[in-house]
């Protein structure tokens, strides 16, 4: 071991310090910054529409089935042509998910047999209150493409005939 | 016993009762043979293949008829190809095999090919989750199918068959379970197959559609979800559900159910009955349930629920305390003294009228059963008590069916009674119109109205009927109310018992006295020592009156001024009925799913009921509301615990004697077996967890002598000219209390209706579906007119419970 050794790492310990100097730092100022989620982030849960404005959710209740936490409840009614929310013959009238009690593991997601719960990539997650954390299916449902494309809404008859609408195989 | 047959089934040695079938030996041994179109209850036809299996039987000697002997063991020849377990008997030294390579992989093609056109939209199917095809494809099936998806056949969905049953057509395997079941078991063949091959399809040909009030146990047989039943469309999935043993309410008969709940946020976050399941017995619903059992539970969650007691300040109902509410009435019932009367309906458990009835004792008090029917003191004496069951009635036994519809009036009677005839059992219906039931009576006597008792008494003087009434070792008699009230049905129930008194047919199984009641708990009523009173007007006039569970002022105008002219009216109901308005003191009960309790049924079956849901409001259950009147008037009623009223009754009432709460929550092993894990053999009926009832001795049975009051009738009233002979008959689905909230029904209930003969029809220049104007007793409305040939000119059929306050045959004038 030479004498030189000490001064040896401290330079290189000062380089380090130099070099991170000219990077500049790796926090951001949040919340007026925010950060990209990686690709397959879980965060809160968004209820999908398909292209034409209608809710992709047919109230099976196969999330609520799979969910281990226990946290999601799914109501399910009839769609009719005057009234119409989904193209099969079911809809979820209420779908209620609370937030204090997921675990965020993505089982409603893979459950979902119509794609139409994912969970996005809000993060940002904080309550006053219990009864706030139970989020609604109004405040779930990503907002409609255009204003017309609102649901329920009336379509024409013989349209939307089948029980489920057909899906492809999912690409994920 | 049957001879026993010893077979193989997968190298399992077993035995089974000679001339089963296959399919049923193995489930009986614990092994489990994959079938849709088979049903134990059902006669098989083979139709879905799904049961395949390879079977060997042992090659006999043609000469001397003996076996083969090979390697020391008979020889056992297998048929070249799969044959299906449902329709082979079973046979001495029969090897089947459900697990070879050749067995599974048929049973695999036969999936594989019911799948072809599946929708597999299992995930908003309402069987989703307990449906048959869905487990056999995961225990049998192929994980993945070789027909392209884009080439299934569309057919149509949602068809409804009638307004209770849904047909989805792609879903449906043709298995026909349904059609045979209302062929086979209903005697109601209102569906059946049409076209041919891949287009082949269920329809409905009757109007209205699916017109058979046992349309709801084809959704519990169907393997798939082909039918479902329009109350439950969309309601939950299965798995979601709890489940709770009760009672149906809605008839002497006492089916054993099961109450489907579930928390729902339409109706704000409440726990709610979801669906209504029949749960097996065996002994008294089988596997089945009628529609108005499925389908009319409405009424406990109905808007108009009682919920605070009311007391009447200034002419207005105002909210009380039950302390103050309880202590009005008990103060003006003890002022009342001998004038203090009791009204209860037999809505109420035996407890409740256990409870009732000690009040009316200790209080010098009258307590009278709101009921068109007396002859409950003869059914306590001379009643069908311990081992009588339908369902093993058979040839050798005689039964008696007299003044009642039981389609109508006891449905699931109808269907096992209908069952018996069939295994040969000598049914003998006397009615003065057709009834469904004649189509499989041995005899059939007809008689005019008021000729009943005559009929009766006929039935033991020499003739072929009477040999066969005399001569058969077993004889059940059932009296109804069709064209008879309270006097009517007293000497026709005498005339009866005094007819299984002299033949001797008392105080064993099989044998005795049955009245087909108007409400489930009549006969417990009855075993408490209530009478029923002829004038309930003059009884209930200027007294203080405790109507518990009832609604006269809604049933009869003439009973609404009783009460107005009534010293004090307290009443105590489930919901708000137009007699809760009038009512000095108001007292909310909990409904039948909110509490426990017992019923007895018309086979003097003591059943028990469990709570399902939570309490309404303050509601309590009515035991405890009179043991809390009882105290203010200063008796002492056991009000807290109700398996506690239990055993004082059962030390209090001679034919409840031995009986306790555990002793009613036994169960015994039943065939078929149903329940969670056997759904695709009998249907998602559910599994008896709970208790199956136990029968209450009578005083024949008890060794007593038995003394049967002779009862006088008086002549049935003569309609002068110008009038017809009104007659009350009873429906199945009426204006009553505990059917108007079920809104699926109301088509069935339809309009206020009066049937008429043809020809009198005719004299009068009316037709069918017109409408008339119906006068009697002071009484008068709109009724539309309906012909029936079976009925005599001279009578016109009035339905109870249908906006007419009919009691008892009385002359009406109809414009």
């Amino acid at each position: 071991m030479s004498v030189l050794d000490p001064v040896i790492e401290l330079v290189r310990g000062l380089g380090t310090t130099l070099k991170m100097m000219i990077e500049g730092p790796v926090t951001i100022q949040y919340p007026e910054e925010k950060r990209e989620v990686r690709p397959r982030f879980r965060g809160r849960h968004v209820l999908k529409r398909y292209d034409n404005g209608l809710e992709k959710c047919i109230g099976c209740s196969l999330c609520a089935a799979a969910c281990p936490a226990d946290a999601i409840f799914v109501e399910a009614s009839e769609n009719t042509d005057e009234k119409r929310f989904s193209p099969g013959e079911r809809y979820a009238s209420t779908y209620e998910i609370n937030m204090l009690r997921c675990i965020y593991c993505g089982f409603c997601e893979d459950a979902c047999p119509t794609e139409a719960i994912v969970l996005g990539d809000n993060y940002e997650l904080s309550f006053y209150d219990r009864r706030s954390a139970i989020y609604t299916k109004e405040s779930l449902l990503e907002p409609v493409p255009t204003v017309d494309m609102t649901t329920p809404r009336k379509v024409e008859a013989g349209v939307f005939t089948r029980s489920v609408p057909e899906m492809k195989d999912p690409q994920d | 016993m049957s001879k026993q047959v010893t077979l193989t089934i997968d190298g399992k040695q077993i035995t089974a009762p000679e001339g089963m079938y296959v399919a049923d030996a193995a489930k009986l041994a614990g092994i489990d043979i994959p079938v849709f179109c088979h049903h134990p209850k059902l006669e098989p036809v083979g139709m879905c293949r799904m049961c395949l299996v390879e079977i060997g039987r042992p090659v006999r000697d043609r000469a001397t008829g003996q076996f083969v002997m090979e390697n020391g063991a008979p020889k056992i020849q297998f048929m070249p190809k799969l044959e299906t377990a449902c329709t082979n008997k079973v046979e001495d030294g029969m090897v089947v095999m459900t697990q070879s390579n050749k067995a599974v992989e048929g049973q695999r093609g036969t999936l594989e090919f019911l799948l072809t056109s599946h929708p597999l939209d299992c995930p908003i199917c309402d069987k989703g989750g307990e449906c048959p095809l869905q487990n056999l494809t995961m225990a049998h099936g192929p994980g993945k199918s070789r027909f392209l998806y884009d080439e299934k056949i569309h057919l149509d969905k949602m068809v409804p068959l009638g307004e209770l049953i849904w047909l989805d057509r792609e879903r449906c395997i043709q298995c026909a379970r349904c059609i045979r079941f209302q062929s086979d078991i209903a005697g109601d063949s209102v569906i059946g197959f049409d076209e041919r091959g891949r287009s082949t399809q269920i329809v409905s040909f009757s109007d209205p559609g699916f017109d058979s009030v046992f349309s709801g146990n084809t959704s519990d047989i169907c393997p798939v979800g082909a039918l479902t039943t329009a109350d439950f469309r969309f309601g939950a999935r299965p798995w979601e559900l709890d489940a709770q043993a009760s009672i149906c309410t809605q008839c002497p008969v006492g089916c054993n159910t099961t109450l489907n709940t579930r928390r729902e946020a339409k109706s704000g976050g409440d726990i709610v009955v979801k669906r209504v399941m029949p749960r097996q017995n065996e002994e008294v619903n089988e596997i089945w349930l009628c529609d108005k059992g499925r389908f009319a539970y409405h009424y406990a969650e109905s808007r108009k629920r009682l919920a605070k007691p009311q007391i009447r300040k200034d002419d207005k109902l105002v909210r009380a305390s039950w302390d103050a509410a309880t202590k009005l009435a008990a103060e003006n019932f003890q002022k009342a003294k001998k004038n203090f009367v009791i009204l209860a309906s037999g809505r109420l458990s035996n407890e409740d009228l256990f409870n009732l009835k000690s009040l009316a004792d200790h209080s010098d008090g009258k307590a009278y059963l709101y009921s068109d029917m007396a002859g409950g003191d003869l059914t306590s004496l001379v009643g069908v008590s311990e081992g009588t069951n339908f369902g093993k009635m058979g040839a050798g036994t005689a039964i008696v069916v007299i003044a009642s519809d039981l389609y109508q009036e006891a449905p699931i009677w109808y269907l096992r009674i209908k069952q018996a005839a069939a295994r040969g059992a000598t049914l003998i219906v006397l009615n003065a119109r057709e009834t469904k039931l004649d189509k499989y009576a041995s005899f059939v006597v007809r008689y005019a109205y008021g000729d009943e008792v005559k009929s009766v008494n006929d039935l033991s003087k020499k003739s072929k009927i009477g040999d066969a009434v005399m001569k058969a070792e077993n004889l059940v008699v059932l009296f109804g109310s069709d064209g008879l009230g309270v006097s009517g049905t007293a000497s026709v129930a005498s005339a009866c018992a005094k007819l299984l008194q002299e033949t001797e047919h008392i105080g064993k199984p099989n044998n005795g006295l049955i009245g087909v009641w108007q409400r489930a708990n009549d006969q417990g009523a009855f075993e408490m020592g209530f009478e029923v009173e002829e004038d309930l007007s003059k009884a209930l006039k200027g007294k203080a009156v405790y109507i518990v569970g009832a609604d006269p002022v809604t049933d009869d105008p003439k009973l609404a001024k009783a009460l107005e002219g009534a010293e004090f009216v307290a009443v105590q109901d489930v919901i708000e009925t137009a007699t809760t308005e009038i009512a000095d003191v108001v007292l909310p009960a909990q409904a039948f799913t909110e509490r426990e309790g017992t019923f007895t049924s018309g086979e003097r079956r003591v059943q028990r009921f469990y709570p399902a849901v939570p309490v309404t409001g303050d509601a309590k259950p009515d035991f405890s509301i009179t043991s809390q009147i009882a105290r203010h008037m200063g008796i002492v009623l056991e009000g807290t615990s109700i398996s506690a009223v239990f055993d004082i009754l059962s030390v209090s009432v001679k034919s409840f004697e031995g009986l306790n709460y555990a002793r009613l929550a036994e169960v015994k092993e039943q065939w078929p077996i149903v329940g969670r894990s056997d759904l695709y053999y009998g249907g998602t009926t559910y599994e008896n967890k709970q208790g199956m009832g136990a029968h209450l001795s009578t005083a024949a049975t008890r060794g007593e002598k038995v003394s049967i009051p002779k009862v006088q009738r008086e002549a049935a009233p003569r309609p002068k000219e110008n009038e017809l002979l009104a007659i009350p008959v009873t429906r199945l689905y009426d204006r009553g209390t505990t059917i108007l909230p079920a809104e699926l029904l109301h088509e069935r209930i339809g309009e206020a209706s009066i049937s008429l003969h043809p020809d009198a029809a005719k004299e009068m220049g009316v037709e069918a579906g017109q409408t008339v104007n119906v006068s009697f007793n002071g009484v008068s409305g709109e009724a539309v007119v309906k012909l029936d040939e079976t009925i005599s000119v001279g009578v016109a059929l009035i339905p109870r419970s249908m906006g007419f306050a009919i009691h008892e045959p009385i002359p009406a004038k109809v414009k």
